[in-house]
């Protein structure tokens, strides 16, 4: 296993090694805004499931006169946030619990920061390129 | 990388079908994990016939029977034989528990397969190297810290007060929680566990105890504590039926209490 007790190169004691570098003194806020966000998506997901059917096999023009709705764009660009930074905090868990090399384990951390920015900036840039009617 | 596989020294070998007793109408069959670390081979699994109008009804009755009657090199830790002290706690039919607070008659058909408490080292057969998990319960300072004079008698606790601890005092460390914790699994090494946050949460609402915010301050890690993803396995092997997982949503409702 991958414990502890495996490394036998140190002779620290076990309460040294399970005390490490101290506690973080934080987590609180990734934890809280993974509510928030999750709770954001609770109340914005019906208004987008009826804007995505409202979209469905409609042509560029029908699209931009839906998405050029303030109420249609703001709750668009609201989920998309909302997903992204949920989707972010929830990459980066998964990274921390299965990835233990602490190199690897940062630049897969710096890649999930990247990718999700990408993704929320493309996402809100298509939605806002539609509703401006470009 | 988690792993998702044993390691080829730990994969696990057919052992030795061990003789039914003789004379014996009514048996039942045990499938036990022996590893020696003396004979330099991989764990097996033995299988022993232990006879039932013998014996008493527990798990741990058919161990005790299996070592006085049929091998007694088998190895496992107990004491108390009345889910106590949590010396015996072993996974048992694929789920972790105290051996002798599981009846035979509760494990379904077929043979009661014995397992040590999952991924710790094992130190021989059904015994595992508990260090680590007692030196995290150790770091928790599990015991009163105040700085207010000691009183003259005993410092003083309200009927509500001492409620709030119901549900807490009552672990006795036997490790089943921890060990069945996917979390734990991959992260014992930084993530506290189950049984440890349950203690912490037993100090943190000690209402006589004047350390709260400094017992949040070592907890408040994203590993110490948030590892913990709610998968709940601490409250299905708890053989005490408390729910650790209840007690580290508490904690972490009272880190978002002390910042809002």
């Amino acid at each position: 296993m991958s414990g502890p007790n495996s490394s036998m190169s140190s002779i620290r004691t076990p309460l040294a090694r399970v005390r490490g570098l101290g506690s973080a003194r934080s987590g609180t806020s990734d934890f809280w805004r993974q509510r928030v966000t999750a709770v954001a998506m609770i109340v914005l997901i019906i208004p987008v499931i009826v804007v995505v059917m409202m979209l469905l096999g409609r042509n560029h023009a029908a699209a931009t006169q839906i998405l050029g709705s303030p109420f249609v764009v703001i709750v668009m660009t609201l989920f998309t946030i909302a997903s992204v930074w949920h989707m972010k905090i929830g990459m980066q868990v998964i990274i921390e619990d299965y990835v233990h090399d602490e190199k690897l384990k940062l630049a897969l951390i710096i890649g999930n920061n990247f990718f999700s920015v990408a993704v929320a900036l493309a996402a809100i840039y298509a939605i806002l390129k539609l509703s401006f009617g470009v | 990388m988690a792993e998702f596989t044993l390691p080829k020294n730990s994969k696990i070998t057919e052992g030795k079908t061990w003789p039914k007793p003789q004379g014996a109408t009514e048996t039942r069959e045990f499938r036990v994990y022996r590893w020696n670390p003396d004979d330099g081979k991989n764990p097996r699994v033995d299988t022993y016939h232990v006879n039932l109008s013998d014996c008493g009804p527990m798990i741990l009755d058919g161990l005790i029977w299996i070592k006085n009657n049929i091998d007694p090199t088998l190895t496992f830790r107990r004491s108390c034989r009345e889910g106590v002290c949590g010396s015996c706690a072993m996974n048992i039919d694929g789920t972790n528990t105290l051996a002798c607070t599981r009846a035979m008659d509760e494990v379904g058909d077929g043979p009661i397969k014995v397992n040590p408490l999952p991924h710790q080292p094992v130190v021989k057969d059904l015994v595992p190297d508990l260090t680590n998990f007692y030196a995290q319960y150790a770091s928790i300072e599990p015991w009163l810290k105040t700085t207010s004079p000691t009183p003259q008698k005993e410092w003083r606790q309200s009927h509500e007060d001492r409620q709030r601890l119901d549900g807490l005092y009552e672990c006795i460390l036997c490790a089943c929680c921890s060990t069945s914790c996917p979390s734990y699994w991959w992260n014992s090494d930084r993530f506290l566990g189950p049984a440890a946050l349950l203690q912490a949460n037993r100090w943190v609402n000690d209402s006589r105890d004047e350390a709260t915010g400094e017992r949040l301050d070592n907890l408040e890690d994203p590993f110490r504590l948030y590892r913990c993803h709610t998968i709940l396995n601490c409250a299905k092997a708890c053989p005490k039926g408390l729910n650790p997982s209840k007690a580290i949503a508490d904690l972490k409702f009272k880190m978002v209490e002390r910042q809002v």
